[in-house]
């Protein structure tokens, strides 16, 4: 199948539009939160509410014996409110760190869930198939209602985070400022943290447990590659997020057997993976190129600074003196000394140098800076 | 009992002393989310290990998937040397992409196989008495309590070897290096232990019971103690009551084991985290309601202290001038009052030889700001707490 067939078929056939849509908003939705999950350093937290909604649907479906999204959903939400405020409760309460925190919640409310859930598949007359999609996540069951549900929340959350951006941005980088300001820090961070867990949940259907914390980093941990703005980076792990959804669809329809969510969180690595290298201010490969171009600079400063110290005792400058003679301090290299050469600070003369009255200059000058910056 | 109830019972106890013991160490070094990283990540060893020898059975398996716990661990620590992002993240990032393509492989080639990815995350301890191993047709026991009994030991084994390495190097990473032990082996020896236990217990009782194996009863028992061996023992002893009460509750409930265990970890966690005696919620609420009262005593004996005239030391001027609710001012007139720190005559407060001495020592204190001294001075001073 080709692209442009492809293309075709997004717009023509429910299920692939649908699908598409669907991880396009909640990809968007996931990056926008996930920026101040990672930059709240509550990067795992999204792991956790993940695991920790899992008891809230099987209760949810044994209250009202329904399997409608809708209402799994909100159990969801409230068992992953319960378990972030426990974390909240266990960090500040007790000695215990916040990762044991995490994990503790994580793997016990996960255990509680499947405890509920084997209970509910044990129960005659109960129609509980299909409750274990949250588990692993099916794309496809994703329906035009579900899609719609995602957008209204993601425009919600939009309008939230514009409305309070100041907040949200003060309260980010400085707490205790926000507080000597006024504002109700309790409340603003309740009201992230919520949003956070809302996204969580409504990508469980989607892309299951296991994998949702990785959709909230990931596009995030991109973004803050390439921007030291939080507004840029909001907006540009929004679109990460949300062509990793959909590229992560493309492929995954393309091949059989190829489950979305997994193929998605391999997109969103591939984007992390490519901005952490190639990002130009922070990236690896340029901060490599950077330092390998300060280490030229430093020896082929340190070469001229040993030639200027060999013919400060000499009257005449452009005296030549023996290359050896270098090696007796602590040496040169020859890309240097060709450097050198190029600038015209020095004259080669088969095996003997000589500084040029430029070189000289340099030399001087190089010092002079230095004595100036002690 | 049957005897497979009993096989069950044990081989559960086992994973749950297996596990506590890293545990212990990965909640006190602050990596317990490791723990959940190296579950999920071992998936593409796993998968690997079965292409390689189309065997489930072969050690081979166990071997690789330790491997790619381990490496797990590596690329966490790359990635964060990097400074691109902060640690936590970095796990966040490393976990789900190896577990994303462990799942691809699984349902790409090994579709038809028993790896199924239910069994991975939640495990069976109700089968593992059918998986037995034979010498000579003699039954030796499920393969499941060899494998994690042998794991056990060695980690028992090295624990003993070097658990003052260890103590140190935990809590005093600095010092362990002027001794001349690499806290860097240290740590990887651990994280091995915690890889090999990991893949070790999992194919028994799933992933996500071997993290709430891992942290829950360390978690627990660090509410409990400061002493390691104490927090060690008391770990493997929540471990195991739970492995054993979580049995029986999924037998009655006629439930998923692994979930089970996992809820009971969770209860014995809650106790303990509302009413462990000095760091339980309720001890600290208390604690604080205590140093709020007491607080509010110091400010209001400074206040006597500072007014000699009558109108300023009448006992309604509590709620006036320092603005503070009824009930309050009478829980701090009384404990003043029990302190003998002051004596009320008609309504107005004077401040007895002991509450002058006290005021000005608290003054004292004010002035040097030495931390604790104050509440030296409380001891010194108080008979009732507030």
């Amino acid at each position: 199948m080709d692209i442009v067939e492809y293309i075709k078929l997004v717009f023509s056939d429910y299920t692939l539009r649908t699908i598409t849509l669907g991880t396009a908003v909640l990809g968007g939705v996931t990056g926008m939160l996930g920026s101040f999950a990672v930059l709240r350093k509550q990067s795992l937290l999204g792991d956790a509410i993940s695991h920790a909604a899992l008891p809230g649907i099987a209760i949810a479906f044994l209250i009202t014996g329904s399997k409608d999204t809708n209402v799994l959903l909100i159990g969801a939400l409230i068992s992953g409110l319960i378990g972030t405020l426990w974390i909240r409760g266990i960090t500040t309460k007790t000695h215990l760190k916040s990762d044991t925190a995490l994990g503790l919640i994580l793997s016990v409310f996960f255990g509680f869930g499947m405890l509920l859930l084997t209970f509910i598949q044990k129960q005659p007359n109960a129609n509980q198939a299909g409750l274990d999609k949250y588990l692993f996540g099916q794309a496809a069951t994703l329906v035009e209602s579900d899609v719609w549900l995602m957008s209204i929340v993601t425009g919600l959350c939009l309008i939230v985070l514009l409305l309070f951006w100041k907040e949200f941005k003060i309260l980010l980088f400085d707490k205790d400022y926000a507080q000597t300001l006024g504002f109700n820090t309790k409340f603003i961070d309740l009201l992230i943290t919520s949003f956070i867990v809302l996204a969580i949940v409504l990508g469980l259907q989607t892309v299951g447990v296991v994998l949702m914390s990785a959709m909230l980093l990931a596009p995030a941990a991109a973004a803050r590659q390439w921007t030291n703005s939080l507004g840029l980076m909001v907006f540009l792990a929004a679109i990460l997020g949300a062509s990793a959804g959909v590229f992560g669809t493309a492929i995954s329809s393309t091949q059989n057997n190829l489950s979305t969510g997994p193929v998605i969180v391999l997109v969103a690595s591939v984007f992390v993976l490519f901005s952490f290298i190639f990002s130009p201010t922070r990236g690896l490969l340029f901060k490599q190129i950077r330092l390998i171009q300060n280490r030229n600079d430093l020896e082929f400063q340190k070469t001229l600074a040993f030639m200027y110290h060999i013919i400060e005792d000499h009257e005449d400058s452009s005296h030549p003196h023996a290359i050896k003679i270098l090696n007796n301090f602590q040496g040169y290299s020859r890309k240097g000394l060709r450097q050198l050469v190029n600038k015209n600070y020095v004259t080669l003369h088969g095996n003997m140098w000589s500084l040029t009255p430029a070189g000289v200059k340099a030399a001087t000058n190089m010092y002079n800076q230095n004595l100036k910056d002690e | 009992m049957s005897s497979a109830q009993l096989e069950i019972q044990i081989i559960a106890s086992l994973v749950a002393i297996a596990c506590a013991i890293p545990g212990t160490f990965l909640v006190l070094r602050k990596m317990a989310m490791i723990s959940d990283a190296i579950s999920h990540s071992i998936l593409p060893g796993l998968v690997i290990g079965f292409f390689i020898t189309q065997d489930l059975n072969s050690p081979l398996l166990i071997l690789l998937a330790a491997l790619t716990g381990v490496l797990t661990v590596v690329m966490v620590e790359k990635i964060q040397q990097t400074k691109l992002v902060k640690e936590d993240t970095a796990i966040g990032l490393v976990f789900p992409a190896l577990f994303s393509i462990g799942v691809i492989m699984i349902a790409k080639y090994a579709n038809d196989i028993h790896l199924d990815i239910d069994a991975v995350l939640l495990g069976e301890l109700a089968f593992t008495p059918f998986d037995r191993i034979y010498y000579d047709g003699f039954d030796l026991g499920p393969k499941s309590m060899w494998v994690i009994g042998i794991i056990l030991l060695i980690t028992i084994t090295l624990l003993l070897a070097f658990y003052k390495e260890l103590k140190i190097s935990t809590f005093d990473a600095g010092l362990a290096t002027s001794l001349g032990f690499s806290p860097a082996i240290i740590h990887y020896g651990l994280m091995s232990v915690a890889s090999v236990t990991t893949v070790g217990a999992f194919d028994a009782v799933g992933a996500i019971l071997v993290v709430a194996l891992m942290i829950a009863p360390a978690a627990s028992a660090y509410l409990l103690t400061t002493n390691l061996t104490k927090m060690i023992l008391l770990a493997c002893f929540f471990g195991v009551f739970s492995a054993v009460a979580g049995y029986w509750a999924a037998n009655y409930l006629d439930a998923s084991i692994a979930g089970s265990i996992a809820t009971m970890l969770g209860v014995v966690f809650l106790i303990v985290y509302l009413f462990a005696p000095s760091k339980g919620l309720f001890a600290v609420l208390y604690r604080e309601k205590q140093q709020r009262i007491e607080v509010s005593l110091i400010t209001f004996i400074l206040h006597l202290k500072n007014h000699h005239e009558v109108k300023e030391r009448h006992v309604h001027h509590l709620n006036e001038h320092i603005n503070w609710q009824k009930i309050r001012s009478k829980t701090v007139l009384n404990l003043g009052l029990k302190n003998n720190l002051f004596t009320i005559q008609h309504g107005i407060v004077s401040l007895t030889e002991k509450g002058n001495e006290f005021t000005t020592r608290a003054i004292d204190y004010i002035i040097t700001n030495e931390d604790s001294q104050i509440e030296d001075m409380k001891d010194d001073f108080f008979l009732f707490r507030g």
